[in-house]
């Protein structure tokens, strides 16, 4: 194998990154949905966290597509 | 396929305009980009959106009102994640929030169809990252002008038993010193990623239309379609992405100030 077709190759492999940080995403939401349903009175104040919660999970999956991008363009 | 192609790294292009691209000084060179063109833009805009809205109306209007809840959605933000003396936070923690809120809006106006092409300054790790870096400065001055160097307990949380302290104080320096890159790198390739994205459907679009009825049914239109929702997602992680570095700077900002 060339060694440009191995930089594709990689850049779509990293690709799976991109879908496993979508279900740490959506398990963010879902369980912060789920308590929100039981006691809503404590909702609005946890939103705070439900985001930092969210940018955690969604930065490791940003990451993934860095990895893509470099081996496309810089590598 | 090479004709037609569009190519989805183009329009990160930085190039210097109006005729500036020699100016330097002492060897740097300091030609006005599209990059500059479009930070001043977003500056004019906020300081005209801001100086508005700032009238002392005790019945607001609309304008005032929307200026309002800004500083108030911004206000609360830092009263809920420092306290009471988070306020002196706020002129800094507003415009850092408020202008990356306006750069990533603006760079998704249609204003190509005017033939002008508009660019989000947020998109480069660049701006971002000095961002970051000014939030982490301000940390860092903060924490050591208001503990000293009881500012280094924050690397070992209260409580922690003495023999772990030698293996969860790297990896508390190691996740504080990395902030500032995953600050910055958040909002670069948030932005960065969803432009790829539209332009990548914007070719989709192009070749299936210049390839005849069949492809148009089948590429074009569900890409158009896709496109457009994924516009109105693009607006509502133009709106998350700055609200995550606020409230991030925010979370930082408190450990400097009570440490923990």
């Amino acid at each position: 194998m060339d060694a440009e077709s191995a930089k594709l190759l990689g850049a779509g492999l990293a690709a799976i990154g991109a879908g496993l940080a979508s279900l740490g995403v959506g398990n963010v939401f879902a369980k912060f949905l789920e308590g929100a349903l039981r006691n809503p009175g404590a909702a609005d104040g946890q939103q705070g966290r439900l985001f930092i919660g969210f940018a955690a999970a969604e930065l490791l999956g940003l990451l993934s597509f860095v990895v893509a991008m470099i081996l496309v363009f810089v590598a | 396929m090479a004709e037609g192609k569009v190519d989805p790294v183009h329009q990160f292009t930085i190039e210097p305009l109006f005729g500036t691209d020699q100016l330097s000084i002492a060897g740097h060179n300091i030609a006005f980009t599209n990059s500059a063109l479009w930070m001043a833009i977003t500056t004019l805009v906020l300081i005209v959106f801001v100086g508005g809205g700032a009238r002392q109306a005790l019945v607001p209007g609309r304008w005032q009102m929307a200026v309002e809840s800004f500083t108030g959605f911004v206000d609360d933000l830092l009263r809920s994640n420092i306290g009471a003396n988070g306020r002196k936070y706020l002129p800094y923690v507003f415009s850092l929030f408020m202008f990356i809120l306006f750069a990533n809006m603006l760079g998704l106006l249609p204003l190509a169809l005017f033939g002008l092409h508009p660019f989000t300054p947020t998109s480069h790790f660049t701006v971002t990252g000095v961002l970051a870096i000014l939030s982490f400065g301000i940390v860092l001055i903060v924490g050591f002008a208001k503990h000293g160097f009881h500012f280094f307990s924050l690397f070992v949380p209260h409580g922690t038993p003495v023999p772990m302290i030698p293996i969860i104080f790297p990896i508390e320096l190691i996740s504080f010193l990395v902030r500032p890159f995953s600050l910055g790198l958040r909002l670069f390739v948030a932005m960065m990623a969803g432009h790829v994205l539209l332009e990548v459907l914007s070719g989709f679009v192009i070749a299936g239309t210049n390839g005849g009825a069949l492809t148009f049914g089948i590429a074009a239109l569900p890409s158009f379609i896709l496109m457009v929702g994924i516009c109105a997602l693009e607006l509502l992680v133009a709106g998350i992405q700055a609200y995550v570095f606020a409230l991030l700077t925010c979370v930082y900002l408190n450990d400097a100030e009570n440490l923990h």
